[in-house]
């Protein structure tokens, strides 16, 4: 198998970290958070190693748009497994239209056979530049993904739908939106963290690949959501329906 | 203005998220409605609906064909809008790239026609988005809309032709069976998390869920042990619910439970720890063993 896998991975702020809207309502705090990869990205790299592993791909390659900073998340994706990583560079925040036409251009140039990535990035929740992916290149995609297998030149994709599971065949190529059911990803080991530090690492300037990553939405404001205040504890289960049924009129 | 809105059909009734869909679009102007597979009849009995396009030859929702009918249909209209389903989600986006715009998803506002609200980080924070797109592709939170009686109106149904998906094959679905109400349209909804220990004690919420006529969900800890299936997953990546009222049962609270159920008219939370963050948004809150709150709470029902 000659496959070669792409990784679009996203640095994010860490899951962990509880945001905090500026004060000027322009977007969160980022300066000085943890950073990390989007849990769903994780997930991605994963299942491309898995693929390589089993035979089904040669080569993975991860890929993310960003600052220099954002070197980290591909030495990650390494560290896991992937064999090189490509940093596009640029100091600008992408729309998924935009971060889909950067990735158009370069699984072109790297004739990639598959694109596999998260689902949606935990920061903006956008669940979209796979979908806008896949129709920019005229592939058939594979969303929310809990199970994939690659044979005879197809992807099955066995996905999570709101009622149960459906299974789409799809010719390759192909991209597959990673759902968080699909693997566990390792953790990275000492040695492989050390071994990534040494794997290419090739950094392009976005404007060399000539794509329109201009914004089509404007934020007007970023806001706290209202806060829910804290109820009352109860003794008993008795008292509980008690006060749904009198007080909260709810049963 | 004319809105176009995808309408899910299960079963012969409109999905209650897609009700709330048409009446959300109904703000830009006149609604069109879009039914892929069997059912443009039950689209046609929305209020509001003008007019209906149905698509019997596209079955089981496939993102490329449908996509591809989208994109041929949109120059008529100024806003493609759907419920931020999973077959919203798979299908916009795609249409979206189609159609070189940029998708606007999980819509809980909308403040007029190009200005729209929709939550950040887990719900951790509200965006006010303003779209500069001739044609806005949204989906929709339902629990955020209140949705349109499923009778009522007249729409006129003109049939139209599925095109050709090769790319992408249909293979299989498996439905989890269940009686129960939805979980995004329930007005109860009782979820267990990691504290129900197995997944046959998933089996205690019954018998509550019986009683109450409630969907029972579950926290991403509980499906990714093993305790419940994938769809019954509530949070940021699962269901996003808002009902009447909400038991919370053996579950922390995690940020990204949070995000799918904080929206609920009232909060109960049973725990045993009582520094469990869940207790923070609750109304009422039970400190104890689950294993024996649920039977009393049974009996007193």
């Amino acid at each position: 198998m000659t496959m070669k896998v792409l990784v679009p991975v996203k640095r994010v702020v860490d899951y962990n970290v509880k945001v905090r809207v500026a004060a000027d309502g322009s977007g969160v705090e980022t300066q000085g958070v943890k950073m990390s990869m989007n849990p769903f990205d994780e997930i991605a790299v994963e299942e491309a190693v898995r693929l390589r592993e089993k035979g089904a791909a040669k080569e993975v390659v991860a890929v993310t748009i960003g600052a220099q900073a954002a070197q980290d998340v591909l030495r990650t994706a390494m560290a896991m497994g992937a064999d090189r990583a490509i940093l596009v560079r640029t100091d600008e925040t992408l729309e998924p239209r935009a971060v889909a036409n950067v990735l158009k251009a370069i699984a072109t140039r790297e004739e990639a056979g598959l694109i596999c990535m998260g689902k949606q990035a935990i920061d903006d929740d956008m669940n979209a530049t796979g979908q806008i992916l896949a129709a920019k290149l005229g592939w058939p995609q594979g969303t929310f993904a809990s199970a994939v297998t690659v044979a005879d030149g197809r992807v099955e994709v066995a996905r999570e739908i709101d009622g149960g599971t459906e299974v789409v065949s799809l010719t390759l190529p192909a991209v597959i939106t990673a759902d968080l059911r699909l693997n566990e990803p390792r953790y990275a080991s000492l040695p492989n963290i050390m071994k990534a530090r040494k794997k290419p690492l090739e950094t392009i300037e976005i404007d060399s690949l000539g794509v329109d990553t201009a914004s089509r939405l404007t934020v007007v404001s970023v806001a706290e959501p209202s806060e829910r205040k804290e109820g009352v504890k109860v003794n008993s289960a008795a008292e509980l329906v008690e006060k749904l049924k009198t007080e909260a009129k709810v049963i | 203005m004319t809105a176009l809105v995808l309408v899910e059909v299960e079963n012969g009734s409109v999905r209650q998220a897609s009700r709330s869909a048409v009446a959300a679009a109904a703000r830009f102007g006149t609604v069109d409605a879009i039914v892929f597979g069997d059912g443009a009849e039950a689209a046609a009995a929305l209020p509001g609906v003008t007019r209906v396009l149905s698509v019997p030859g596209l079955v089981n929702d496939l993102a490329e064909p449908a996509a591809d009918l989208l994109a041929a249909r949109a120059k008529d209209y100024s806003h493609i809008v759907a419920a931020a389903s999973a077959t919203g989600k798979n299908i916009l986006p795609r249409l979206a790239g189609l159609l070189d715009v940029q998708p606007i998803p999980d819509v809980v506002e909308i403040k007029d026609a190009d200005t729209f609200v929709r939550p950040i980080y887990a719900g951790n924070a509200l965006a006010t988005v303003r779209s500069s797109d001739s044609i806005k592709v949204l989906t929709i939170r339902g629990s955020n809309f209140d949705p349109v009686a499923a009778e009522g109106g007249s729409a006129a149904i003109e049939t139209v032709e599925a095109p050709a998906s090769e790319k992408s094959v249909f293979v299989k679905v498996e439905l989890s069976a269940s009686d129960r109400p939805e979980l995004e349209s329930a007005r109860v909804v009782i979820s267990g998390g990691k504290g129900m220990k197995d997944a046959a004690n998933f089996k205690l919420l019954e018998p509550i869920a019986d009683k109450l006529n409630a969907a029972i969900g579950a926290s991403r800890a509980a499906v990714d042990s093993g305790f419940a299936p994938n769809e019954m997953q509530v949070g940021q990546t699962g269901k996003i619910v808002a009902p009447e009222l909400y038991i919370a049962v053996g579950l922390s609270g995690a940020i990204q439970h949070l995000a799918g159920m904080k929206d609920s008219r009232v909060i109960v939370a049973i725990n045993a720890d009582p520094e469990a963050p869940i207790f923070k948004v609750a109304d009422y809150g039970i400190v104890g063993d689950l294993f024996e709150v649920l039977p009393e709470l049974e009996k007193a029902l």
